[in-house]
């Protein structure tokens, strides 16, 4: 019974869901009230707060007309967004429906192919080959007609060697559902976040480590990081646009420029935070690095880079937070297929319904933030060696 | 020449108003495989004496040799204990050790670089705690790591600042005796600073005095010619014993009077210059 406590309570804190903690607590009957009293605040004051605020949010909404029908209220917005998800699970079956009826159609034509490719009929085309050369080097009258029925024959597996191909490589053509478009986002803001951070962490490292640096960079990262999303997506869509055709690149020009625009406004926070950390690295620890004559690449691995690993990981935090909110923006901009078009698409529509759909979208972005920082937390929590650092959020 | 020399050795830290002279015209010799300790009162300089001597600062003036040589920074060859243990805190007791050992024997194989961390972890007693991060140990724990992970080097010279002093009466005395029987087995040349006469008297072949701050300097120097090896039960009933340990504590606190006889009192204000005035006219 101990140990269930001891994982569970470990557990929580591994994944920093604190709240859980006085629940674990109580059912263990360890000092009722206080775990009471923290379960009051923590959880039920949240709750109470949530509840009020769809109440004031149900009252709002009511009152308000605009051309697209009355705000929506919370059941609305909560029907819709079931109804996209039935929506979502249909086209799932219709996708799963299509390539079945792909498998057995390949199947089907693969069949064929073995029936007529049998041993009599490659002797037959075999032989015809020859017969036709002869009566060509012959210059015979004949060897037309037998061209003929020679192309017919070599032709009947051709034709079916490519409706075999055809049909294997025929991609479902559904539109795209709502958890498709979450799934392009989430690819769009990590493929961005993934080029902040193979930018922000060596430049930050070397700012860290060289004053010199630092002083060169310092007036370049103040410049461009006040810059909003808005400006760079243009400009990077001009650029990326030049050297990427929309039709011929594995990934389209208007995901690039999201990702890039992702990139240059959310590479700050991890910038100046593992610059800070590498600066800020203990002297105690430098001196050991001294003592022992590290080299420059074992004192980089073994002293600099695991000291500044839990600031490092605040900056990546914050970064993919500010990513996260960028890319809609962005998204719905450079019109990539994602959650931001698909508000910019609702917008567009103007009904009552898509009206709903982009409350939808509200909590959605909110919900997938949210989980995208708890599991950063989790990271933090797992690279610092000093539990203050890791509490302060 | 000695096989470690301080010669007119100064140091002093920041520039013109607020230049601080730490350390003046410091003359010390150590010889090959002699245990030397210095004693001296809390900031009178203490660790930037050793500071110097392990190459982590350089001095302002003077001279710090090595077997004749200039010191070239700091190195593996000064293995040195500090007083803020400066333990890598995502590193565990093996890893902390583990990372002085790689680096000083690269030619290790895996086995023997083990067993040759475990030896030193069994004698500073942490083995249940081998996996365990500093944050996790109690200073008297952390300070033995720093002591493990200095003696696994097996450097020339061992540079101990305080290394005892966060530790019990009991694993002090343990750790002590460790020390000295290590000393005693491998010849190597001691530097240990403390604030403990005993343990001074106890471990070292020659103590020396600090005098206090600022421009502290080496004061006088006593030899212990107690012989070894030294039982610290039975050296509290020897004459010579108690008689270097009076004199040298004498000596401190002689030191520690002077150096406040010294100090002027800097709130002895001038009045100002100002007298009664009669108004009344007559
Ligand atoms: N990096 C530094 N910059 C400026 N002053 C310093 C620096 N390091 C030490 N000092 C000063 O030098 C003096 C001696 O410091 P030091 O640490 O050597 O003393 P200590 O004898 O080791 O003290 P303790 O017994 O407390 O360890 C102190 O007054 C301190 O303020
Ligand atoms: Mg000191």
């Amino acid at each position: 019974m101990k140990e269930i406590k001891y994982f569970l309570l470990k557990l929580i804190d591994v994944t920093a869901l604190n709240f859980l903690e006085p629940v674990v607590r109580l059912c263990y009957g360890e000092e009722p009230k206080v775990q009471l009293e923290k379960i009051g605040l923590y959880i039920l004051v949240p709750m109470v707060a949530f509840v009020a605020f769809l109440g004031l949010w149900w009252g709002v909404a009511d009152n308000i007309m605009t051309k697209s029908g009355k705000v929506p209220t919370p059941p609305v917005v909560w029907h819709e967004a079931s109804s996209m998800w039935s929506q979502h699970l249909a086209a799932r079956e219709q996708r799963a429906d299509f390539y079945k009826k792909q498998e057995v159609r390949v199947a089907e034509l693969e069949q064929k192919l073995a029936q007529l490719e049998t041993p009599q009929f490659e002797q037959r085309l075999e032989k015809t080959k020859a017969d036709l050369e002869k009566l060509e080097a012959e210059n015979s009258p004949r060897a037309k007609s037998k061209r003929a029925v020679y192309e017919s024959m070599a032709s009947q597996v051709s034709n079916l060697e490519a409706q075999i191909e055809n049909a294997k490589t025929a991609q479902y053509a559904g539109a795209p559902t709502y958890i498709d478009q979450i799934i392009l986002s989430l690819k769009t803001v990590f493929f961005g976040f993934a080029i902040a951070t193979a930018i922000a962490l060596p430049i930050g490292i070397l700012c860290g480590i060289s004053r010199v640096f630092m002083a060169a960079m310092t007036p370049l990262i103040s410049l461009f990081k006040p810059v909003s999303p808005i400006v760079w997506l243009p400009i990077c869509g001009i650029i990326v646009g030049a050297y990427i055709n929309a039709d011929n690149s594995s990934l389209p020009p208007a995901f690039i420029s999201s990702a890039i625009t992702v990139a240059l406004c959310s590479l700050w926070p991890t910038l100046v935070n593992t610059a800070l950390g590498v600066a800020s690295i203990d002297k105690d620890h430098i001196n050991v690095a001294r003592v022992l004559r590290l080299g420059f690449w074992s004192r980089m691995f073994k002293i600099i880079i695991p000291s500044s690993l839990p600031l490092i990981f605040t900056g990546l935090r914050i970064s993919l937070g500010v990513g996260w909110m960028v890319l809609i923006a962005a998204e719905l901009l450079a019109t990539n297929p994602g959650l931001g078009k698909f508000v910019w698409d609702a917008f567009q529509n103007g009904s009552s319904q898509t009206f709903a759909q982009m409350f939808v979208a509200v909590f959605t972005v909110g919900i997938i933030g949210l989980l995208l920082d708890r599991i950063m937390v989790i990271f933090q929590r797992a690279v610092s060696f000093d539990n203050a650092q890791a509490m302060a959020i | 020449m000695s096989f470690f020399e301080l010669r007119h050795v100064d140091k002093s830290y920041g520039n013109g108003k607020d230049k601080t002279q730490v350390l003046d015209d410091v003359n010390l010799k150590i010889e090959e495989n002699e245990f030397v300790a210095i004693v001296g009162f809390s900031g009178s300089g203490k660790t930037t004496l050793l500071s110097l001597m392990a190459g982590l600062i350089e001095p302002t003036n003077g001279a710090v040799t090595m077997q004749g040589k200039p010191l070239k920074g700091p190195g593996p060859d000064r293995g040195v204990i500090f007083q803020s243990y400066s333990l890598l805190p995502w590193l565990s007791v093996f890893g902390n050790i583990e990372l002085a050992v790689k680096q000083v024997f690269p030619q290790f194989s895996r086995a023997e670089r083990r067993a040759h961390i475990e030896k030193y972890i069994d004698m500073v007693h942490l083995t249940d705690a081998s996996w365990k991060r500093p944050r996790e140990l109690s200073g008297g724990m952390r300070q033995r790591v720093a002591i493990a992970r200095a003696l696994a080097m097996q450097p020339e010279m061992l540079l101990m600042d305080e290394p005892f002093g966060a530790l019990d009466a009991l694993t002090r005395g343990t750790l002590q005796e460790e020390v000295i029987k290590i000393w005693e087995e491998q010849r190597r040349t001691v530097l240990m600073i403390t604030n403990d006469v005993d343990e001074a008297v106890l471990m070292a072949d020659r103590i020396i005095a600090l005098t206090p701050g600022p421009e502290a300097t080496l004061g006088k120097s006593f030899d212990v010619h107690l012989e070894r090896p030294r039982d610290p039960a039975t050296l509290n009933f020897s004459d010579e014993y108690k008689h270097i340990r009076n004199e040298i504590s004498h000596y401190l606190m002689d030191l520690n009077t002077e150096s406040k006889k010294l100090k002027i009192p800097t709130h002895d204000l001038p009045l100002p210059d100002i007298r009664p005035k009669v108004f009344a006219t007559a």
